[in-house]
């Protein structure tokens, strides 16, 4: 769609980012401090439709060092592919985590459908990811998407990632049945991030 | 309500890269970041209501059984889109260190005193017009090891989601005049003075409650255009 630039207005300048800091926990992902926590890890209650799926992975920094101070925030599709749809109990499409000390974070889900791209052609299964923690000035934003799936090969996202780092977006199967998706902030192995 | 995202307004975000704030230098990306295309999965988001957030929760001075040491104070104002449209009923999610620059964290070994009467953490939704409100108190200055006698500037932290996944932002208020902006690499991380004015907070003698509460005014202002195509030619 395009706005007629007879009426549109100057756009007001949006409010930039700043970092979540190290001490968020307590407001943000309030469980050891007794508070309401607004999402969690567990994405998908029981007895929500689809596939049930558990994500493990770990945060790194550009040494290596597990990033111990990190949150993590997934949105997610249904099993059907659809957003926020409507009468699915159990169900927001909304994950928020607090990485452990040790930079671990793990994620109860259940996969989700294929979603339209804007060309109509579909987008493999993913979830977006969003990365907040101290030192990071602003949150950076990837996606995860499964091994195995056959819609990888034409997901036009992965698509526009260079050959060499695609394997950076894809959770990889584990033996206990699992997927495993470390995100590397830096250095070698750095996870593709994305400008949206 | 169908809305577009301009990359150019992402421009007013530091650079992740902003190697005067030390945590930045091992966490910050050093390949460049891909152009996502704008598909479902970012222009749709998680949403809130009612249920997210309890009575009480804007209140940060009302969470305990006295009330907490400091200056009280009231921190109101608009959230809106790019177009100065208000975003109504959106959550936004605040939590600060308390008067003496102590957070409630259990990590953090700021010797100053912890308030039994402040945890320092609050939600609102906007209401119809994008307004919200907290009442608080005023958070101290805090020492942090990033240099030689570094101090942050008295700040809230907020979070919001807006409409989207990409309107979704974390950042800081700050309080006018405040004499530690020129020396806190997180402030000046944001290059363009003009942007960085963004994040200080308006003192509002019509927000201030007689005897009882100093009010302060701060705008969030999140990604999104109008995107709705124009019917008909716009008379001048």
């Amino acid at each position: 769609m395009s706005i007629d630039p007879q009426t549109a207005q100057a756009p007001l300048g949006i409010t930039p980012s700043q970092t979540i800091g190290p001490f968020f926990a307590y407001a943000l992902t309030p469980r050891a401090y007794g508070g309401s926590e607004l999402a969690t890890g567990t994405v998908a209650a029981e007895g929500v439709a689809g596939e049930r799926i558990r994500i493990v992975g770990t945060v790194y920094d550009g040494d290596g060092a597990p990033v111990g101070d990190a949150m993590l925030e997934t949105w997610q599709a249904d099993a059907q592919g659809r957003y926020n749809a409507a009468g699915n109990a159990g169900f927001t499409g909304f994950g928020r985590i607090e990485a452990t000390a040790e930079g671990t974070f793990q994620i109860e889900t259940i996969r989700p459908g294929p979603v339209a791209a804007p060309d109509g052609t579909m987008q493999a299964p993913h979830l977006s990811l969003s990365v907040f923690a101290r030192g990071l000035l602003t949150r950076l934003t990837t996606r995860i998407y499964f091994e195995g799936e056959a819609a990888n090969a034409a997901d036009p996202v992965l698509a526009l990632v260079p050959a060499e780092r695609r394997h950076t977006l894809i959770a990889t199967s584990q033996p206990d049945g699992s997927f495993r998706f470390d995100v590397h902030l830096q250095g070698e192995n750095e996870t593709v991030f994305f400008a949206s | 309500m169908s809305l577009i995202y301009p990359r150019e307004s992402l421009a007013a975000h530091p650079a992740n890269a902003s190697p005067a704030y030390g945590s930045t230098v091992k966490r910050a990306p050093s390949q460049p970041l891909i152009l996502l295309p704008h598909t479902l999965s970012e222009t749709t988001g998680p949403v809130f209501g009612h249920s997210a957030v309890a009575a009480g929760d804007s209140d940060l001075t009302r969470q305990h059984v006295g009330e907490p040491l400091g200056e009280r104070i009231i921190v109101s104002g608009r959230v809106l889109d790019e177009d100065g449209r208000p975003v109504p009923h959106t959550l936004i999610e605040i939590w600060q260190a308390n008067a003496a620059g102590r957070y409630v964290h259990v990590r953090d070994q700021h010797p100053a005193p912890l308030d039994p009467n402040f945890t320092g953490a609050g939600r609102a939704l906007t209401d119809a017009e994008g307004r919200y409100r907290f009442v608080t108190v005023k958070p101290g200055a805090y020492p942090w090891r990033n240099h030689h006698n570094a101090w942050r500037p008295a700040h809230i932290h907020f979070s919001l989601f807006g409409p989207s996944f990409l309107s979704r932002v974390i950042t800081q208020m700050y309080f006018p005049g405040d004499p530690l902006f020129q020396y806190d690499p997180i402030f000046q991380s944001i290059t363009d003075a003009q942007v960085r004015d963004r994040l200080v907070s308006r003192f509002d003698l019509a927000t201030t409650e007689p005897e009882w509460a100093l009010g302060y005014q701060f705008d969030i202002v999140l990604r999104g255009r109008n995107a709705t195509p124009v019917e008909e030619p716009h008379e001048h």
